[in-house]
């Protein structure tokens, strides 16, 4: 099965675990991938907030560099932001007239174009579960996850809201594709209340308050049930729910310690894969405990030193070219 | 009304209503014109507690031409965008688009500029003009020290964790065809600007 993959700016670096996972199970699930040539930022949910005509424009790029491949009219993309911006843009460009019109005379002086309807835009999770389908999953698995009690998170932009044309692939309010891909691969799926409710998306950055409270809930949410970790489809989500829980739970004076990995890795761990290799290791919150319940044993972690200034981050500009 | 029939009425250099120039400015069936007022959009918003209008209440001002104080409102920069009530509105209302409609207006005519949203988004476009992908570490250090310099020893701990881990990129990623991507952009803001 071949398809046109858009990575997407989180996969390059914050969520390479979840592109490198991604890599390392479509063999075995016999999914080939074909990266976008020289894509672009979706722009996630800010371009669109500033320019109307420029944030369709700058999604359509890469609709219309992806409808090149002439081998597939699949585009795959694993983050759900960039899922929801391909599709709607394909949707809203078949739709309206006046905005395919205007998005193809701005592509026209990239020399691109782009037909609303030509693509088929896809998630990752939706390919896996429904083209590869859980049976054949099933039957790669060598090292079941029994007795790990996973929370499924598909959180918002991966089930709503529905498009004409590119519609959702599972329940808006209660999907159900990752648990039943999860309990295909042996895991104590908990029928997690939340699991499509909001990780806040950039509202840590806007206002804490709202964005922790937001996280919060839904870290509480699996700590109830005792979930030993949260299963993501996102790297937005994982970003919050994972990188700022020690964040939220400083603000809420709380202690929550719930690892969150990518389904992807779970995945990987399912048929076998060295965690290493499936960059298990890269999230903030240690899931050595909750792995270890599955036979998975990570190398130690190197002492902790005392953050220095020179070691706090600061951007740095590229030589000019 | 559709977004082709108003475009064609400010073509004419009609004078559109307000609510009507919220349509023409969101892209696809909108509904909003349609709105029976059951808040089903509030009670389904999970940071509705931080609006000072409900989404309900902020359609009645629209639909009654409230049109400053719909510009001034901080509800739309507190839409999470997670689509619940685009989901549920029984009217089939676009309400998560037409948030972004009413934060495009406010920004375009600076009726909205005191909060850190509206320069969270600039800064984040801002380098993916200029690289054609966005640049998380730059983003959140410009935006902190803009706006929270104190803010950096709150999540310093996570900037650490992520160095640690490999996450943050310290330069961004500029693709090969930024001329492209550049030439596809400007005519588009082009193109907005008529509009």
């Amino acid at each position: 099965m071949k398809y046109s993959y858009y990575p997407g700016c989180s996969l390059e670096r914050n969520a390479a675990a979840y592109h490198v996972s991604t890599m390392a199970v479509a063999e075995p699930l016999g999914i080939e991938f074909q990266e976008v040539e020289d894509w672009n930022c979706c722009g996630a949910t800010e371009y669109i907030s500033l320019n109307l005509t420029a944030s369709y424009a700058l999604i359509a790029r890469n609709l219309a560099l992806a409808s090149k491949n002439k081998k597939t009219n699949q585009l795959v993309a694993p983050c759900s932001a960039c899922y929801l911006n391909l599709r709607k843009c394909d949707s809203y460009m078949a739709e309206s007239a006046d905005l395919s019109e205007k998005v193809n005379t701005a592509l026209a002086a990239g020399g691109l174009k782009y037909k609303g309807g030509t693509l088929k835009v896809r998630h990752l999770l939706d390919v896996i579960v429904n083209d590869v389908g859980y049976d054949a999953i099933a039957q790669k698995v060598t090292k079941p996850l029994n007795g790990l009690r996973v929370a499924p998170y598909y959180g918002c932009m991966i089930v709503r809201p529905k498009m004409k044309g590119n519609g959702s692939f599972d329940n808006p309010e209660y999907p159900m594709t990752l648990d039943n891909l999860l309990k295909a691969l042996g895991a104590e799926v908990i029928d997690f209340p939340l699991k499509s409710h909001c990780c806040g998306g950039h509202m840590t950055q806007i206002s804490e308050g709202t964005g922790f409270e937001l996280i919060r809930r839904l870290i509480k949410g699996a700590d109830d049930y005792h979930a030993d970790l949260i299963a993501t489809l996102c790297p937005m989500c994982q970003l919050n729910l994972d990188a700022f829980q020690g964040a939220m739970n400083n603000y809420f004076k709380t202690n929550y310690k719930v690892p969150v990995l990518y389904f992807t890795q779970l995945l990987g761990l399912a048929f076998g894969m060295d965690a290493k290799a499936l960059e298990i290791g890269s999230e903030l919150v240690d899931a050595r405990d909750a792995l270890s319940k599955i036979g998975v044993e990570l190398p130690p972690e190197p002492p902790k030193k005392r953050p220095s200034k020179e070691e706090l981050p600061m951007p740095q500009m590229p030589e000019k070219e | 009304m559709t977004p082709t029939s108003m475009s064609h009425l400010s073509n004419e250099k009609q004078k559109l209503s307000f609510l009507e120039e919220v349509i023409a400015a969101t892209p696809g069936e909108s509904h909003l014109d349609i709105c029976i007022q059951c808040g089903t959009c509030g009670g389904s918003c999970p940071s509705g507690s931080d609006m000072d209008h409900t989404p309900r209440s902020l359609f009645a001002m629209i639909a009654a031409g409230l049109r400053d104080q719909v510009l001034r409102s901080n509800t739309p920069w507190y839409c999470v965008s997670c689509y619940y009530c685009t989901a549920r509105c029984p009217q089939e209302i676009h309400i998560t688009d037409i948030m972004y409609t009413l934060k495009r207006i406010a920004v375009k005519e600076k009726a909205y500029d005191d909060s850190t949203a509206p320069d969270f988004s600039k800064t984040f476009i801002n380098w993916v003009e200029n690289y054609g992908r966005a640049f998380e570490l730059g983003l959140m250090s410009m935006h902190i020290i803009k706006h929270n310099p104190f803010g950096v020893f709150k999540i310093a701990g996570m900037g650490v964790g992520m160095v640690t881990k490999g996450r943050m990129a310290f330069t961004p990623t500029r693709i090969k065809g930024m001329d492209n991507l550049k030439a596809i952009l400007n005519k588009a803001k082009e193109l907005e600007a008529v509009a």
